[in-house]
């Protein structure tokens, strides 16, 4: 089938530059998402994987056919697009049809071939309607199956669920997941929504400000963020993210002190961002671990969040629904060493020495109280 | 300001019935005129009162303009110039909403110009060249090779010269323009996804999409392309080319001292504003829409 090659690319508009160098390789028939903030480019390197916009600079080949030059009709790329942009006048039928039309099919055959695409994504039914007389749902599947129709290679979506409800974007959600592997082709999905990346990725793509800041499987990414970027994208609540200096092997936070392994000596003096998720902070017994004073708590249900201060940094944690904290109380919290993520404060990328976490298991077992 | 007293509501009322009156006024001396008899139309005071007469004055009317032959040239000249003004003002707009040109905004700024020019303006020019079209040719064949050529070309005493000129002219562009820049992009590009080509979206796409834009527009240029007078008075001396328009003149009572029959004037005028009223009256629900929203 299409592995997608993206090698070197950029992309300005006049004078401005909003892609600066990509290259990625997104395998045959993976589900690729594209995940970042707001105009991070991401829409713009779909689009140049589609053909819609000109490729600046580098190459992008798709199944081995450099496509920098091709009309999109000749790359074999299907887009879903984020207001589905169906042809208002045409019925269903007409618009899933659309491409086959185009292309010459005959009329039989396109019907065979419509009515087949409708089963799949269950329009059977309203195939005589115009788009206005649908639902956004119903929309978004007209869009899907005006896609598939013609087999591409390749399947694009531009934020395909951002119009649609909560509920009905993670039932649309699991249908793009059972399509993908029904129709094999490589799909590249963009999102700023980090739970659709999360849950629809095999491989995910974290952009930020035209650069990929990291690839992997989601997991991978969640577990061991790349950059102080990722870290703090990935993940909700966010991660704690709290500026330190590496002294006498550790790094003190606030009144926590926890010590490093001895792989990380060279690290002495320099300045370093400790990351830790709230929802793997614990409470602590009071007087010990790291003090923080609550500022207000977030109730979610489940569960609940509470910001604290911790000497003039947010931080928060994820506690369970028991417990009672008032604003202004101070809490303490236990950081479980295994949980840690050490930054390089100057570049924000991840501090990783031959895959060993940060901090040494057997010191950090129990944290130091302050010396002040 | 919007005040709600008796007095306000009747004399805004009052001014509405006016400018009414005004309207309806000449319409209904026409009418009433028409049919009635010689005696009826010239007597004083003038009675709004239609007569029975009105099929009479009609056959007068009809022999005395040579109408038949009229309406005929007026229908050819106003279907050119509809069909060709509709046609025309699509295919600009598209060129200049859809692509992307390093000249694109000189040719929106000539097109943008033409709206500032309308034919009344520039009727001595244009006439010049409709006169003679070969010239510049001449010129520019004198200039390279030395030759001197002599050919003949006008535009006079043609449907060519009478349409052309009425047809270049910006107004429609501008009404189709607007629509399709309430078009979303991505329309476009999934079209293109689709394997469409820029024709292929024109027709399959924009054309179904404007219809309502259509058929405004070929409201207003068949009542443009009915009244115009100017401009055939000028092209045309050839009778046989000679519009409706210009056969009002005809009607008038002949100049021989005897009683002037108004009432045949005023049946002929009568049936010369026949063919636009029908055509505004069968369109009018779309040319509403068209100028006021656009269909999803
Ligand atoms: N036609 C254009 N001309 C100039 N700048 C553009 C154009 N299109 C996009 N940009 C710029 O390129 C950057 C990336 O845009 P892009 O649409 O790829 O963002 P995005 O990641 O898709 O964001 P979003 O999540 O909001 O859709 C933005 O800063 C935007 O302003
Ligand atoms: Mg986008």
């Amino acid at each position: 089938m299409a592995q997608i090659d993206i090698r070197a690319v950029r992309k300005s508009y006049g004078k401005t530059q909003t892609l600066h160098g990509v290259d990625l390789i997104f395998p045959t028939g993976e589900f690729v998402v594209i995940l970042g903030p707001s105009g991070c480019g991401k829409s713009t390197l779909l689009r140049m994987i589609a053909g819609l916009e000109e490729i600046t600079a580098g190459e992008i080949a798709i199944g081995g056919t450099v496509v920098n030059k091709l009309e999109p009709r000749e790359r074999g790329c299907a887009m879903v697009f984020q207001n589905y942009a169906l042809y208002p006048h045409m019925s269903v039928a007409d618009n899933i049809g659309y491409a086959l039309k185009v292309s010459g099919v005959p009329k039989a055959e396109r019907r065979r071939r419509v009515e087949e695409t409708a089963a799949i994504v269950g329009l059977t039914d309203y195939l005589d309607r115009r788009p206005a007389a649908l639902s956004g749902g119903q929309r978004q599947r007209v869009a899907m199956g005006r896609a598939m129709i013609r087999e591409p290679k390749v399947f694009l979506f531009d934020e395909p669920l951002s119009n649609l409800d909560a509920k009905l974007r993670v039932s649309m959600r699991a249908e793009i997941r059972k399509l993908h592997q029904r129709l094999n082709a490589t799909s590249v999905f963009v999102t700023h929504d980090q739970v659709e990346a999360m849950t629809l990725a095999d491989r995910l793509v974290v952009m930020n400000k035209g650069r990929v800041e990291q690839v992997g499987q989601p997991l991978d990414i969640y577990h061991r963020p790349a950059s102080t970027f990722v870290a703090a994208f990935i993940g909700s609540p966010a991660m704690n993210l709290i500026d330190s200096r590496v002294e006498g092997g550790a790094v003190r936070l606030g009144s926590a002190v926890i010590p490093l392994a001895p792989a990380f000596a060279g690290l002495e003096g320099r300045t370093v961002t400790v990351g830790i998720r709230p929802e793997q902070v614990r409470l602590a017994a009071p007087g010990t671990g790291l003090v923080a004073i609550a500022d207000f708590v977030e109730e979610l249900g489940a569960g609940r969040v509470v910001h604290a201060v911790m000497e003039g940094q947010p931080f928060a944690a994820a506690i369970g629904a028991e417990v009672r904290i008032a604003p202004g109380q101070p809490i303490a919290f236990d950081l479980p060493a295994e949980h840690l993520h050490l930054f390089d404060r100057e570049t924000g990328r991840r501090i990783e020495i031959d895959g060993e976490p940060a901090q040494s298991r057997a010191a950090a077992a129990t944290l130091a109280p302050a010396l002040s | 300001m919007i005040q709600r007293t008796p007095f306000a509501n009747a004399l805004t009322y009052a001014i509405m019935v006016i400018g009414f009156l005004l309207l309806i006024g000449p319409f209904l001396v026409v009418i009433a005129g028409a049919s009635q008899t010689m005696q009826q139309v010239n007597a004083v005071p003038f009675r709004f009162v239609p007569g029975d007469q009105f099929l009479a004055n009609a056959t007068a009317a009809w022999t005395r303009g040579d109408l038949g032959h009229a309406m005929i040239n007026s229908l050819i000249m106003t279907l050119m110039i509809t069909f060709g003004k509709v046609a025309l003002s699509a295919c600009t707009a598209f060129a200049i909403v859809f692509f992307r040109s390093p000249l694109k905004h000189l040719f929106f700024w000539t097109v943008f110009i033409t709206l500032m020019l309308p034919l009344e303006v520039r009727v001595v020019p244009t006439y010049a060249v409709a006169a003679d079209m070969f010239t510049p040719f001449r010129l520019l064949i004198q200039f390279f090779t030395g030759i001197e050529l002599k050919i003949e070309w006008n535009l006079l005493n043609s449907y060519a010269g009478l349409t052309l000129p009425l047809i270049a002219t910006a107004t429609g562009t501008f009404l189709y323009r607007q629509f399709f820049m309430t078009l979303p992009d991505e329309l476009a590009e999934a079209a293109r996804m689709d394997g469409s080509g820029p024709v292929r979206f024109f027709f399959d796409m924009l054309l179904p999409l404007s219809r309502t834009n259509i058929l405004a527009l070929t409201t207003i240029m068949f009542v443009y392309g009915w009244n115009q007078y100017l401009w055939p008075l000028l092209m045309v001396t050839d009778p046989s080319y000679q519009t409706v328009m210009m056969k009002l003149r005809m009607l008038l009572p002949p100049e021989d001292g005897g009683t002037p029959d108004w009432n045949v004037t005023l049946a002929g005028s009568l049936l010369i504003m026949l063919p636009p009223v029908l055509v505004v009256a069968v369109l009018q629900r779309w040319f509403v829409r068209g100028l006021v929203s656009s269909e999803k």
